[in-house]
């Protein structure tokens, strides 16, 4: 597929990162010839320099031809004008335009509307309501749910003094008394598919399938103990925060947001009425303590420096914050960052880079693509879900006997309201739901694709 | 340096030229040549051989790869390539001398033709077919064949852009579409129709088939080498005419026929660089023809040979219809002029290459108002659009090497006591991948003169003008073969 990537910077390289693997034939625009040079070293795209907003620029990367535009470049208004000067040249073009200034959030849709867009992004809502979800369930890392939220692949650490330390997966049963199944194991910086005899360690991060209803017992049985989150320090007074802050205060939460800028904080509480908001140093622990950082129920680290993020994080934990959630706009060194006890981490960008490719694959194949799909184990593995129709090959033969590729794993099925977390002798039928998850390298698609 | 990664691409590369010989054999087995069967034979069996046990030997390599191992990766296959290429000539005894098969062969496949055999037409058929197909590999280029046909998977795979940039000529080498397969696809399906237009033209002309497709192979790479002693003398003024057109087609940015074929005829008439060859051509032409007036009996004959001499030197392709060195002095300068120029960016063609002739041209013109106006900002335009800076400075560092390799190979292959003249034209016509110089390496005669020593300067003259100096300079920068 033709896609036109306007705007290459982290989000951008992020994309093209991703959909050059996938296949697909990217161009990327940019008025910076510097970051066009190394994206062009990097991966085998075509550049064109200028504002890509301009006619002139659009036609010389082949808008005519394309199939999708991706506006990604640093001001919203840019993309809007991006996307509809492109539609204007070829009105079959799919656009996708990040819109990310809240002012606008409430006319998004109408916006999508009226200029004709396929679709809108906004990573740092989409990340401040992935941490509002985290915050309702305390003590996993991270959640991704599949079929309509009745299922979902939870992320949690192996601490010392776990139950689950050195335990062997079989085993696992006895202990959590509930269905759920590994389906990956982060160690050391890489994903591995364990079998029944694999034997969890100390710093291990799981992934683990498990129907929504169990969490609760899942956790009771392992020992974490979760209370209800009634206070949340959010460090950093950005975009995400706001959003975050606003959700937060609906469910009745308290909430305080310590930030630098003194203009910043006036505009923060003119737009967030019961929201404290702190003007102050958020790396200096005088004001962590003085804001109650060892009574706080949640410490959400979301400033623009990573570096930051990482050390303040370090500190609320070692203060003995029960549940901590760190921002990172760049997971490039993800396997150093596994050693650090930074709670949750979420990157905005990484959500919504798996929104659009999953739109881009649901375009290539109209009929078979995947309803959701989420990346887990730092990018090394994909959870998807996919439906099983009338061409869907081996319905109704016990999982054993099907000869499944390589890093290919069933998770869950769903069958209408009823969620099966399978063994050797499930099966499937028309109308379920699967939900696989992969480490292949090649990449699976449809659901066909899964068998050998 | 990745030489897992290399070792694998250099596999690859060699199982294509394995797989290119098999044509040759098959003639020579036609043919009943019994040396050359075998010659061809043991060639392949050796190369598959050593393909094999490289892809073998360099499996499970990681598939990260930089400028470095980019530009080194070309430079070296190149010369192995040339290596293993030279097997058939040497084994089957029809070139007695190592150094000359070598040279035989670096001249096909850098496009050269300068030749160091006395009596083309004593050579068996499937030598010849040889030694005129390395003129077609080599012309476009057998990385880039290889770019074509092989998918290179994973996400980080933008390092093919070196490979194009190091096997592609020209100041400014890009992409014709965002996909570097599909890029290296349209060249070669573009080549390949020129080349088969080129075979059924002269087919027309009554040239008998193999003849014709080994003309059309040395016209396609612009290389020069033929299958008659005489090159295209003997043959009819069509043919002659025919040779003439196509050397020029050939000369040609084919970026610019991937825009007529997409209906961009505007971008392709306002082009600076093919305005600039054009113009050259048909002043050159003129001047000559002018030149030459009373040397030939009717104005016909004079411009067809005007105009196929300037069109195979333009082009650094080295075909002769007359013996240019006993031309009028003017002539001869102004061939000499062309020599260097060379034909365009993004062509088979060899030489300094027009495009950059004219960003030299015109960064001097800026230069020089600057002395006058100090503080004037000027950005160096090229077809309207501003030229980056580090592309004139890597244009002007190409000049300096260029003159600075020209310098020093005169001054070591003058140990063979030749004349100036044959001297310095034999390093321009070898390192501009023309083929036959003045004098002594005229078009009449031939490189056989040279000592072992000379031959092997002017191989890597060859090499370094085909691969645009820098792929075959930094394999003896000690830069390059250090650890980081």
């Amino acid at each position: 597929m033709k896609i036109i990537i306007a705007g290459d910077g982290k989000m951008g390289a992020k994309l093209t990162r991703q959909l050059s693997a996938e296949g697909d034939d990217l161009t990327l625009i940019d008025s910076n010839p510097r970051v066009l040079e190394s994206s062009e070293e990097r991966y085998d795209v075509m550049v064109v320099q200028g504002n890509c907003a301009s006619m002139e620029v659009l036609s010389q990367a082949g808008v005519r031809e394309a199939d999708l535009l991706i506006a990604m470049a640093g001001a919203d208004e840019i993309n809007l004008l991006c996307c509809v000067t492109a539609h204007s040249m070829n009105p079959n073009i799919h656009t996708i335009a990040r819109v990310r200034n809240p002012e606008y959030t409430d006319q998004v849709y109408k916006m999508r509307e009226m200029f004709a867009l396929s679709m809108t992004v906004n990573p740092e809502r989409q990340a401040a309501s992935e941490i509002v979800r985290l915050l309702r369930y305390p003590g996993f890392l991270k959640r991704d749910t599949f079929a309509k939220g009745r299922v979902e692949i939870v992320e949690l650490r192996i601490e010392k003094n776990s139950k689950l330390c050195n335990v062997a997966l079989n085993d696992m049963d006895g202990i959590v008394k509930c269905k759920i199944l590994v389906c990956a194991v982060l160690r050391n910086g890489s994903a591995i598919m364990p079998g029944g005899g694999f034997v969890l360690q100390e710093g291990d991060r799981i992934f683990v399938t498990a129907p929504t209803n169990t969490l609760a017992v899942l956790l009771h049985n392992l020992g974490v103990i979760t209370h209800k989150v009634k206070s949340v320090i959010l460090c950093g007074g950005g975009r995400m925060s706001y959003y975050l802050a606003k959700e937060l205060q609906k469910s009745g939460m308290g909430v305080s947001i310590i930030e630098r800028d003194q203009g910043r904080c006036e505009q923060l509480a003119a737009m967030l009425p019961d929201t404290s908001i702190i003007q102050g140093d958020a790396s200096s622990q005088f004001v962590l303590e003085s804001e109650g950082i060892s009574e706080c129920d949640a410490l959400v680290t979301m400033t623009g420096l990573d570096e930051l993020n990482m050390i303040i994080s370090l500190y609320g934990t070692s203060c003995g914050v029960p549940q901590v959630i760190t921002k990172l706009g760049r997971m490039d060194n993800s396997n150093i960052l596994d050693r650090l006890t930074l709670g949750s981490v979420i990157s905005p960008k990484e959500l919504c880079c798996n929104t659009i490719v999953r739109y881009v694959r649901a375009m290539k194949n109209q009929t078979g693509a995947a309803l959701t799909m989420h990346t887990i184990a730092e990018g090394q593995a994909e959870a998807m879900e996919f439906m099983v129709d009338k061409d869907t090959p081996h319905c109704g033969e016990p999982l054993k006997k099907l000869k499944l590729k390589k890093g290919v794993l069933v998770v869950c099925i769903t069958k209408g309201g009823r969620q099966e977390i399978p063994n050797g002798d499930s099966c499937y039928y028309q109308g379920d739901s699967l939900i696989i998850v992969t480490n292949s390298e090649r990449g699976i698609r449809q659901l066909k694709d899964i068998f050998e | 340096m990745n030489y897992k990664m290399m070792g694998r691409f250099i596999g690859k590369i060699l199982m294509l030229e394995a797989a290119f010989m098999v044509p040759a054999l098959l003639i020579s087995v036609w043919e009943g040549e019994i040396a050359a069967v075998r010659a061809f034979m043991l060639s392949i069996g050796a190369t598959a051989l050593l393909a094999w046990g490289l892809t073998w030997f360099c499996r499970g390599s990681k598939n990260k790869f930089y400028a470095r191992e980019g530009l080194a990766c070309v430079g070296i296959s190149w010369i192995i390539m040339s290596l293993l290429g030279c097997m058939p000539f040497y084994l089957s005894g029809e070139i007695p001398g190592f150094v000359d098969a070598f040279f035989e062969i670096v001249s096909g496949f850098t496009t050269t033709g300068a030749s160091i055999v006395p009596a083309v037409e004593e050579l068996s058929g499937g030598i010849l077919y040889w030694r005129s197909f390395s003129h077609w590999l080599g012309g476009m280029g057998v990385l880039v064949f290889l770019l074509a046909i092989s998918t290179v998977s994973g996400s980080d795979n933008g390092f093919t852009m070196h490979l194009l940039r190091a096997e592609s000529p020209g100041p400014n080498v890009g992409k014709l579409v965002p996909r570097m397969k599909k890029t290296a696809g349209i060249l070669y399906l573009l080549y390949i129709l020129l080349t088969v237009a080129n075979v059924i033209f002269l087919l027309a002309g009554k040239m008998p088939l193999f003849d014709a497709v080994c003309t059309a192979f040395g016209t396609a790479g612009t290389g020069g080498f033929g299958v008659k002693n005489d090159s295209i003398a003997g043959y009819s003024p069509y043919i002659q005419n025919v040779c003439t057109i196509f050397m020029l087609l050939f000369g040609v940015n084919f970026s610019c026929y991937y825009l007529l074929l997409i209906r961009q005829v505007k971008n392709v008439l306002r082009d600076e660089e093919l305005r600039l060859y054009l113009g050259l051509v048909a002043g050159s032409i003129l001047l000559i023809a002018w030149n030459l007036q009373g040397t030939y009996k009717t104005l016909e004959e004079t411009v067809r040979h005007a105009a196929f001499q300037v069109s195979s030197i333009i082009t650094t392709t080295g075909y002769a219809t007359a013996d240019f060195d006993l031309w009028p002095g003017l002539s001869k300068a102004i061939l000499l002029a062309l020599m260097i120029v060379g034909a365009s960016a993004g062509s088979t063609g060899g030489g300094f290459k027009c495009g950059r002739v004219l960003l030299v041209l015109k960064s001097l013109r800026r230069s020089v108002q600057q002395v006058v106006h100090p503080r004037k900002i000027q950005a160096v335009r090229m077809n309207g659009q501003p030229v980056g800076e580090k592309i004139l400075q890597n244009t002007n560092a190409y000049l300096a090497a260029y003159t600075i390799i020209i310098i020093l190979s005169f001054l070591l292959i003058s140990v063979d006591g030749f004349s100036i003249t044959t001297n310095l034209s034999a390093v321009l016509a070898c390192f501009n991948n023309i083929g036959p110089g003045f004098e002594m390496v005229g078009p009449a005669s031939n490189f056989a003169a040279y000592g072992a020593f000379s031959k092997l300067v002017l191989i890597m003259d060859m090499l370094a003008g085909r691969l645009e100096i820098f792929p075959i300079l930094i394999l003896f920068s000690r830069t390059t073969w250090k650890r980081r």
